[in-house]
């Protein structure tokens, strides 16, 4: 078919960030699908929990420590994670560096703790089916974490080479710091439905 | 050819700031289309995006309309055994108590031709068509997230391959393809053939997932200029549905079928009532996903009408908006109809009163998009040709299927013929009318793009006739026969309950319907060897996929056309608005708005790579390996890590760096 040229796209920019980039709408396809992961798994927990009048199966009350501890220390991360997001913004490669560095000790700090939060649940997956739910879910949030620590290191490593001075570099990590408050938001209804929802009743 | 055969002075933008500015990235630049001849510009985007030559260039291809038509070719091998599956049971039961198959082979026959039409035929094959068409449809040069589409193509595949081999290997599933507890469960399903059903299903949720993602963003940001939300053809609006649906159901199956391989593998007592488990909490879970995928499967196929009929009743669809509106209240009601597959559960009454007026509320917005056909055939002047034919016999079907449906759905009428043929007679009419039939006319209506030449318009009336007559001389006898009481999943019956005559009917019909599939094999091959050339546009359609040539060029189009309507080449006879200004040294694509699709950013689209190969082929093992061990999953995450880190590592190509 014949052509006739009506507009002109050499002025636009080569990146853009935010709800900018299909990067950003991918990684919300991801947040919702994973999402509806969680929803599904913690509505099966709550099925469960209404099917047994005597819910908990006469399991030991969970140690709720070490979950306290990882919910404070993913709560504090979010003021990092952000002051790294307005330093990618404008493109500030020595700050990113910085903040990169933080939000890997950031991401390894609350696993470590996780180490300690299985044992205090009290209960192995295999007791019943309260503990299994337990771990069920306790895992799912732990494979996230794991999963996104990993891609925090990678990147940090990369943001050190020559391939981090780029557009498509920051953009990366704003899709990184915007991954990392799904991974905090998400557990704290994971937090609330293991340790406290039990003690209301 | 060398980059130095290709610059001209002419081609070469004008010199740009491209040095620091202060604390922004750079910018790189290099030659633009702008003012390009049509020779050049071909020269130039076909080294840009071409697949590379060789066996691992073409490993490595992320261009949709490669993995497209890989995907095609794989799922229509799947529905080709699958429906020999069929057809062995159909011999089967063609007389009381013959002794071709046993109960064993037969278990396992039934669960393989449910779990590979449902999982390895019909969402990849409605994925695979949108793989190839949405992109060309927006009006861009490859789908986002080219190697997420490669690697999901890659692991369906291995899914594929895991559950046939077990088949070859008398290990196949054999506990339905809805594979309930506590049959599935580790009491009474001891051997792997359950583990199988239940990482097949995460193999293939895994690569639709990454594809109606990928599917998403692409209509989303990758519009062509001046395609707002009410200029999207009807075929890409069903797509954006579907894979919407995709993302908030398949989730659910992949929790259901990890709940049963935890359950099986490790000892969690998840469905497990001895241990404070439930058994329904399987059902609900796997119908909370089963009844969006029915409309996973349909939607596409609406689409597929959508844009056939317009073409052939020569004028735009009537009700384009109703249509839109239909198609996206299917999609919400679709998650709000699971119950109903579980009526004869013993539910609470208000429970199931509640999912008979849903299951009632959906047949609207169905009814309304049947109307909004037939009122545009009604108005036009419609050519009868084979893609409309089919469209036809998805009226007839599809409306029969949707009658059984209705009936269905009432609590009473469902408990008298539960688990009977009446319930496999409805389900073949709703998804083969509802699915095959339109995608069967989209076969011979998009065949010319894809190959660049014709499909037997004889050939493909006779196809019509036999599959027609064949569909329904093979279902329609079995509501018959449902209503007398045979049930579902027996792998014989004895003669004196008189059921073996209207069984042969049904055998001879299956057989008429098979073969009406050789034919159009047949028709497949000719086409694509000796069919007549076919030009870009061979049926003087309106949407964007006929502005380029058959087959499009490895970059869709020369230039990103500018929509000014919902079907632009009938706005824009004579010459096509396009946009210039783009790099055509690299891989660049334009992005747009998601509401009116106004130019935003020129951004780098990924090339080739032989990673998301690598990266399926750890997955897959990892799943695969897991089915007999859980620290599976500990040992599969290094190479997972290593192919994905080797994946997202810049190779320094101008398209990493931007």
């Amino acid at each position: 078919m014949n052509q006739r040229p009506v507009t002109d796209l050499s002025a636009l920019p080569t990146f853009g960030r935010g709800p900018r980039s299909p990067t950003w709408w991918g990684t919300l396809g991801f947040m919702a699908l994973e999402g509806t992961g969680f929803a599904l798994a913690a509505g099966a927990y709550l099925y469960l929990a209404m099917s047994w009048p005597n819910w908990r199966l006469s399991a030991p009350e969970p140690n709720h420590w070490p979950g306290t501890v990882v919910t404070l220390l993913l709560v504090a991360s979010l003021v990092p994670n952000h002051i790294l997001n307005r330093y990618a913004e404008h493109c500030a490669i020595v700050p990113v560096r910085i903040g990169m560095i933080v939000m890997s000790l950031f991401g390894l700090a609350p696993l470590v703790v996780r180490w300690f939060e299985f044992p205090a649940l009290h209960i192995y997956w295999d007791t019943n089916a309260y503990g299994s739910l337990l771990w069920v879910l306790l895992g799912l949030h732990t494979t996230h974490l794991i999963t996104d620590v990993g891609d925090t290191i990678v990147l940090t490593v990369l943001m050190f080479t020559r391939h981090g001075y780029s557009g498509r570099r920051f953009g990366d990590v704003g899709d990184n710091v915007f991954y990392w408050d799904f991974v905090v938001l998400t557990w704290i209804p994971i937090y609330l439905l293991i340790y406290w929802v039990p003690r209301l009743g | 050819m060398s980059s130095a055969d290709l610059t001209s002075e002419r081609d070469l933008p004008p010199k740009r700031e491209t040095a620091s500015k202060g604390d922004l990235a750079p910018e790189p630049d290099g030659p633009r289309d702008t003012g390009m001849d049509d020779a050049s510009l071909h020269r130039w985007l076909t080294r840009a995006w071409r697949t590379p030559p060789g066996i691992i260039g073409a490993l490595s291809s992320v261009d949709h309309k490669v993995i497209a038509r890989r995907y095609l070719i794989t799922a229509f091998i799947f529905l080709c055994l699958g429906g020999l599956n069929a057809v062995a049971m159909r011999v089967q039961l063609s007389g009381p108590q013959r002794g071709l198959i046993g109960p064993d082979l037969y278990n396992q026959l039934f669960t393989m031709h449910g779990v590979t039409m449902m999982f390895l035929f019909a969402v990849p094959i409605v994925q695979a068509t949108g793989i190839y068409l949405v992109p060309l449809m927006v009006g861009t040069r490859n789908i986002a997230f080219p190697r997420l589409n490669a690697f999901g193509y890659w692991i369906y595949v291995s899914g594929g391959a895991f559950a046939w081999i077990s088949f070859l290997l008398n290990m196949a599933p054999d506990v339905g393809w809805f594979a309930y507890v506590p049959l599935s469960g580790p009491e009474f399903s001891p051997g792997k053939r359950a583990d199988v059903w239940a990482q097949m299903i995460t193999y293939t949720e895994v690569s639709s997932l990454a594809v109606a993602v990928a599917t998403i963003v692409t209509v989303f940001k990758q519009r062509a200029p001046g395609m707002s939300l009410d200029k999207i053809p009807l075929y890409v609006w069903a797509l954006l549905v579907t894979s919407f649906v995709v993302v908030f159901a398949m989730p659910a199956v992949m929790i259901t079928s990890t709940f049963l391989i935890l359950d099986r593998l490790v000892g969690t007592h998840i469905f497990n009532p001895a241990e404070g488990g439930d058994a329904l909490l399987f059902q609900h879970l796997f119908w909370f996903f089963g009844h969006p995928e029915v409309y996973i499967i349909f939607l596409p196929a609406t689409g597929m009408v959508s844009s056939i009929i317009p073409a052939f009743a020569r004028r735009p669809t009537f009700g384009h908006l109703g249509l839109v509106l239909s198609l996206i209240s299917v999609g919400f009601l679709s998650f709000g109809l699971w119950v109903h597959h579980m009526f004869a559960t013993g539910l609470p009454k208000l429970g199931a009163s509640f999912f008979t007026a849903s299951s009632m509320l959906i047949a609207i917005p169905n009814g309304v998009q049947i109307f909004c056909w037939l009122a545009t055939l009604w108005d036009g002047r419609p050519v009868i040709r084979t893609p409309l034919l089919f469209v036809f016999g998805f009226f007839f079907i599809f409306v029969i299927g949707g009658l059984t449906g209705v009936m269905l759905a009432s609590v009473p009428l469902d408990l008298q013929v539960h688990d009977t043929y009446f319930v496999v007679a409805h389900f073949h009419y709703v998804l083969i009318g509802g699915s095959v039939f339109p995608l069967l006319g989209a076969a011979y209506f998009w065949f010319p793009k894809i190959t660049g030449r014709m499909m037997s318009e004889r050939l493909g009336r006779w196809h019509f006739g036999l599959a027609f007559i064949g569909f329904n001389a093979a279902f329609f006898p079995m509501h018959l026969v449902g209503l007398w009481g045979m049930p579902r999943r027996v792998y014989t019956y004895s003669a004196e309950l008189g059921w073996g005559n209207i069984n042969l009917f049904i055998s001879a019909g299956a057989m008429l319907f098979f073969l009406s599939f050789v034919l159009f094999t047949f028709n497949l091959i000719h086409g694509a060897l000796k069919g007549a050339p076919a030009g870009d546009n061979p049926w003087d359609a309106g949407t964007l996929e006929w502005a380029t040539s058959s087959p499009p060029p490895s970059y869709n189009f020369t230039r990103i056309p500018i929509v000014t309507n919902v079907e632009p080449l009938w706005a824009e006879r004579e010459t096509l608005p396009v946009a210039t200004g783009l790099r055509v040294d690299v891989r660049e694509l334009l992005i747009s708005t998601v509401a009116e699709a106004h130019p935003d950013i020129r951004e780098k689209s990924a090339t080739p790579s032989i990673w998301p190969l690598l990266a399926a082929i750890a997955v897959g093992a990892t799943f695969l390996y897991s089915i007999f061990t859980p620290w599976a999953i500990v040992w599969g995450a290094v190479p997972i890590a290593l192919t994905l880190v080797g994946w997202f590592w810049p190779k320094g190509d101008p398209e990493d760096e931007e």
